[in-house]
């Protein structure tokens, strides 16, 4: 069963229609791109698949269950996580606090257990204590674990936001551009990040990328939108010779 | 109903709304641009009554109303300026709880610098306008309510036509806008900050001049309650919104006249922080305001 | 398959469990257990007079109310200036209370003292009637951002106020008279001791990390499964709940209740403590609590220039250290002694080399 699968998702702002008629499919474990020239409505399609906004038309399950009027914290519980452009972290806080923070659902405490201290607390608790400090040494982060968010080089900060998403335990994972602003021996690094997470963690990988390297590199297909519509899909050798990418990019 | 009475309860709603509208002119141009409450804005409405007051009790020849106010207001303008200077502009860039606690923390030292000047107690305001009322048919309105509306719409309009049509006015609105892109197009960002304080200011002792006058009476908590409404009022029009604190500022004097004159005068407060609230959940931006959705 | 079991066998967890799982809060308990022996004693030797155990008990009033405040502005990051409506709510309603139960119980109950018993019934319905509260202003109020949420919780308190002024059974403005005076340094202490040590617990569970989480970034916390909605009423009620307590602790210490000790300026003084102290920090906020309460005290000397000092030093403070005294860290008093520790025994180790020399 495919564990993203949207048909036909519509957005109009006011006269605007930022996503038109955008279908995808993203199978267990599989690794799609979704490319397209700025403003061609990629973050859309995210802000749509994790609710934060409420589609004009068009249905979306993940894994199987319908988002329709969820909220988006609801959503991450059916099975899906994001990263964002900009990145998002809890800055004030710890990196280690930052994982543990999005373990928050994995845990069942209630508030009388957090005061007494109960066994289940401790159990929970050391339990993700566990999580967070293993996720981080996936990602080479487990000596900054007392540091503050803030205080993490750039490059760490965007896999620092990759393992947060991690802890909440997904089966698709959404990474919105998560090269977007690095070098290119950090951005190599990612793309074996991204490979690892992907096999070690058997999640789907969704992700918006410019850098064509990453994308033509790493995913097994690739999904071209321009103005909200789908013009292309296939592999990224399909891609590469398709005319209307090319078009799309380059203008005409 | 008694008409008449009705009457005089609408001319005192508008006397009591101009006074609010003024004040709430300089809260609301100060968040416009710095995206401050200036809780120190209720107090220099005070200190504008306490120099109105200074100038007519120590000089001797009755000097002419207008002179009073105009000299009021320009120290009023003064103070507000160095305000800004000494203790916000600093803090520009900090988080914005720092900037409002030192708002606050003004506010309190201009009361409590007031209160050792002229003392805690009340100070018996002089007849500045005379008393004699102007006779309407039956309806007797006094002097100082004439002058209190009449004068306070002027300003309002000459400030409409100043913010729109002068450069400076343009200036004004391109830094609340965007104080960066102001920046870069050679806009003079302290200026025009000083000139919005200085401005606020000058009309918040206008508010205030009045509102001694009418009650007769300065004392150094006269900014509390008086400033909380005019907030208020800023607030219902839609804060950063100069003809929103207008229609705010009236609508509130409408609204605390009318439950004073036929509800409960016990009560009034408590309906006016009851619109309040109420404006808050289903317009949070005011009457005038826009929303505004964060971009993820 | 949880996330744990893709990285981990359960024979690792259990080694991990075992290294993670101590407790370190018996430390701390046993400097305030100290602090405490030492405050009582000076009390009841009579060092301390009833002026000073009197400002003592006002202390801890304002420890209850900033750090209460701190868990809806420090920690979940929202503008609250109405907090001296919710320690109204509290204070009437313990006072009513305690009124009424002055005559019932007369006896000590076996070994607890019937000070106590009214108190904690007081107190309980004061937490009620001030959570409640905080429920039915926080839910829609919630709703609101940054400035609007502060005004919205200003024109509340202002309305408390209001009513009551104007209720009877308040007794209006001329204030509440003969309220039991049943307030002692130890119930005040420990019940601080209790509401810190809470709110200390709370904020170290998901619970707290979630609160924190949206103090941050709402919409990552939303992005990582956090109910943003339930969460922010969550630290909202609690703050207004333990506020009500304060409330009923500075009730039973006056004996007297009047609506203008609970206006504007008195939600401005608890947010200026949890500001000054550091926005989120608790052990800032009791220190905070301490000095802002008895600085007022010490320059009683000054008298008429005493609120003009205060509000002065309060804006310079602000234009000098705009995060506070604290920051958003805290002070450990089990890391305080370890050092101190440590520095004894570095300088013990020198005399001992030194000795050696000679």
């Amino acid at each position: 069963m495919a564990i993203l699968e949207v048909n036909d998702l519509t957005i109009k702002f006011g006269g605007l229609t930022a996503v038109d008629n955008f279908n995808i499919k993203v199978e267990d474990n599989e690794l799609v791109g979704l490319i397209g020239p700025n403003g061609a409505g990629k973050t859309t399609v995210f802000n749509l698949l994790t609710g934060v906004y409420e589609p004009t038309d068009g249905t979306i399950f993940i894994d199987g269950k319908n988002t329709k009027g969820k909220k988006p914290s609801q959503i991450v519980m059916l099975g899906s996580s994001r990263t964002f452009q900009n990145i998002r972290l809890f800055k004030e806080m710890s990196v280690l606090d930052n994982i543990k923070v999005a373990y928050h659902n994995e845990m069942t405490y209630n508030l009388l257990s957090s005061i007494i201290k109960n066994k289940k607390f401790k159990e929970e608790e050391a339990r993700a204590n566990m999580v967070a400090i293993e996720l981080l040494s996936v990602f080479g982060l487990e000596g900054y674990k007392e540091e503050l968010a803030k205080n993490l080089p750039y490059g760490k900060q965007r896999k620092l936001e990759i393992a947060r998403a991690l802890a909440t335990n997904p089966k698709l994972l959404l990474l919105d551009e998560p090269a977007a602003g690095m070098n290119p021996q950090e951005t190599e690094e990612l793309m074996d990040t991204i490979k690892l997470v992907k096999d070690r963690f058997k999640v789907s990988v969704l992700l918006i990328e410019h850098d064509m390297k990453l994308v033509m590199g790493i995913c097994e297909r690739i999904v071209v939108i321009d103005y909200g519509k789908i013009i292309a899909k296939g592999s990224p050798q399909e891609i590469r010779k398709n005319k209307d990418v090319i078009k799309a990019y380059l203008g005409e | 109903m008694d008409v008449e009475l009705f009457i005089k309860q609408i001319i005192n709603s508008l006397n009591t709304g101009s006074i609010y509208a003024l004040v709430a002119i300089g809260y609301t141009m100060v968040y416009g641009i710095i995206r401050l409450i200036n809780f120190a804005h209720g107090e220099i409405m005070m200190f504008g009554a306490y120099f109105a007051f200074i100038i007519a009790t120590s000089i001797p020849v009755g000097l002419p109303f207008f002179v009073i106010v105009l000299v009021s207001m320009a120290l009023a303008a003064l103070m507000g300026i160095l305000t800004e200077k000494i203790a916000y502009k600093k803090l520009r860039t900090a988080p914005r709880i720092s900037a409002l606690i030192t708002a606050i923390g003004m506010s309190l030292f201009l009361q409590n610098l007031a209160q050792l000047i002229f003392g805690a107690n009340p100070k018996v305001m002089p007849q500045v306008i005379s008393n004699e009322p102007i006779m309407f048919g039956n309806i007797a309105v006094p002097q100082v309510m004439m002058y209190t509306i009449s004068m306070s719409i002027g300003i309002m309009i000459l400030l409409t036509l100043f913010v729109k049509k002068t450069r400076a006015g343009k200036a004004m609105r391109a830094v609340s806008q965007d104080k960066e892109a102001a920046m870069l197009m050679g806009i003079n960002i302290n200026g025009i900050i000083s000139l919005t304080f200085a401005i606020g200011s000058a009309l918040g002792a206008l508010g205030g001049i009045f509102y001694s006058i009418a009650y007769s009476q300065v004392y150094p908590t006269l900014g509390v309650m008086t400033g909380l409404k005019a907030f208020i009022a800023a607030v219902f029009g839609g804060i950063g919104n100069i003809g929103g604190a207008m229609i705010g500022g009236y609508a509130i004097g409408f609204i605390e006249t009318m439950t004073k004159g036929y509800i409960s005068s016990r009560w009034s407060d408590a309906i006016v922080f009851g619109v309040l609230i109420l404006i808050l959940l289903f317009k949070p931006s005011g009457i005038l305001g826009k929303n505004v959705k964060e971009k993820v | 398959m949880g996330i744990l079991e893709r990285m981990m066998s359960k024979s690792e967890q259990k080694k991990v469990y075992k290294k993670l799982s101590k407790s370190s809060i018996i430390v701390n308990l046993s400097v305030i257990f100290v602090i405490f022996i030492v405050l009582n004693t000076l009390i009841n030797t009579g060092v301390l007079n009833r002026y000073y155990s009197t400002i003592l008990v006002l202390i801890l009033v304002a420890i209850i109310m900033s750090t209460s405040l701190n868990i809806g502005t420090g920690f979940l990051g929202q503008l609250i200036l109405g907090h001296a409506g919710f320690m109204a709510i509290g204070a009437y309603t313990a006072a009513l209370i305690g009124i009424a139960l002055n005559d019932v119980i007369v006896n000590d109950f076996l070994f607890i003292s019937r000070n106590l018993i009214i108190f904690v019934i007081a107190g309980s319905g004061a937490m009620f009637t001030a959570s409640i509260a905080g429920l039915l202003v926080g839910t829609p109020a919630l709703r609101l951002r940054g400035d609007y949420l502060g005004i919205m919780t200003l024109g509340f308190g202002e309305i408390v106020r209001v009513i009551i002024t104007n209720l009877e059974i308040t007794n209006g403005a001329q204030g509440l008279m003969g309220i039991p005076r049943l307030m002692t340094f130890p119930i005040a202490f420990w019940t601080t001791v209790i509401v810190v040590l809470i709110i200390y617990l709370f904020m170290s569970s998901r619970h707290g990390r979630a609160i924190l989480s949206i103090r941050e970034d709402e919409i990552a916390s939303e992005s990582v499964g956090i109910n943003i909605t339930k969460y922010k009423i969550m630290g909202f009620v609690l703050a207004s709940l333990f506020g009500g307590l304060g409330g009923a602790v500075f009730a039973f210490q006056g004996g007297f209740l009047a609506p203008v000790s609970f206006g504007f300026i008195k939600s401005v003084e608890i947010f200026v403590i949890v500001v000054l102290g550091g926005m989120g920090s608790i052990s800032g906020a009791i220190i905070a609590a301490i000095i802002l309460t008895f600085l007022p005290e010490l320059l009683r000397e000054f008298d008429q220039y005493r609120l003009l000092l205060y509000s002065g030093l309060l804006v310079v403070t602000m234009l000098f250290r705009p995060q506070g005294l604290m920051g958003t860290k805290e002070l450990d008093p089990k890391k305080q002694i370890r050092k101190v520790y440590r520095f004894i025994k570095k300088i013990i180790k020198k005399d001992i080399n030194k000795g050696s020399d000679l």
